[in-house]
């Protein structure tokens, strides 16, 4: 998984990939109070990953700002910023860049 | 206190009452100003009916509110982007999500006061009701580091004069207090 911040996208070629095609992203946002452990431990609770992975994606949050943690289909990205929210992360939803 | 152990599957740890009342005051906090702004929510007749619960579509106007109940869309702070569509939407998917968020965050500061004893003592919890705590426990410091203002370059002792030190000592017992049980809940 990368952050989408990251990495230029080609404009798409083709009819098929307009924007209602594109899946749907979650991305954690940093903030100065959740702790480097507690996200960790949420990202592997919530999303199933390893440590390793999990771990991974703090790191990014941590030193770019952001990360996109999960994707899919609209409602489970929305479900699982939901999730993310009552664990008390900063998470937003956006279309997949 | 000494920190979180795991025994038996059990998380454990020894409260002083000073740190107990400290917990029960700034958890039943949230957990009122959480039921606040779940009283402001407009009633609707066909919600009544229907069940379908419906909160409001605006954040609330007080930022330790809003840190704890977000929105759902951002505008991306580099680019500046923003779906048009999806900004319009942030209101109605604040108001299909914000009662389910309000109870769930409810849920977990209800936990913390049935299972943390007012007069301090051992804390026997289930790997469960530790989810409840930390969840509690990072609603507190949000609150607590949103009024006030942290940011990363904020030092751990402030200026002799500043009057935020005492809060900000206890929201450093806190992170304390929720990293050891992080520790102790990894397997």
């Amino acid at each position: 998984m990368t952050s989408p911040a990251e990495t230029e996208h080609a404009e798409p070629q083709v009819e098929e990939s307009s924007s209602e095609d594109r899946p749907w992203v979650t991305i954690v946002w940093n903030d100065p109070v959740n702790l480097m452990s507690y996200v960790t431990y949420v990202l592997q609770k919530v999303f199933g990953y390893g440590r390793e992975h999990a771990t991974k994606l703090m790191l990014d949050v941590h030193h770019k700002g952001k990360a996109a943690v999960s994707s899919g289909e609209k409602e489970k990205v929305e479900a699982d910023v939901a999730k993310l929210h009552a664990a008390g992360l900063w998470a937003t939803m956006q279309r997949d860049s | 206190m000494n920190g979180w152990t795991r025994k038996n599957g059990r998380l454990v740890t020894e409260l002083a009452q000073q740190e107990a009342a400290v917990i029960r005051g700034l958890v039943g906090q949230i957990r009122d100003m959480l039921t606040a702004r779940a009283d402001e929510a407009p009633t609707d007749e066909l919600a009544e009916l229907t069940g379908i619960r419906t909160g409001p579509t605006t954040p609330p106007r007080d930022r330790v509110l809003e840190r704890l109940l977000p929105d759902f869309y951002r505008k991306d702070p580099e680019t500046g982007e923003s779906d048009e569509e999806e900004a319009d939407a942030a209101g109605a998917m604040r108001s299909l999500h914000e009662p389910e968020l309000i109870e769930l965050k409810s849920g977990v500061a209800a936990t913390v006061l049935e299972t943390c004893p007012a007069e301090g003592g051992k804390v026997k919890l289930t790997a469960e009701q530790a989810d409840s705590w930390l969840s509690a426990l990072n609603d507190v410091r949000l609150a607590l580091g949103t009024a006030l203002d942290l940011d990363e370059e904020t030092p751990e002792e402030l200026p002799e004069d500043d009057l935020r030190q005492e809060h900000l000592n206890i929201y450093q017992w806190l992170t304390w207090v929720q990293d050891s049980m992080v520790e102790a809940l990894w397997p």
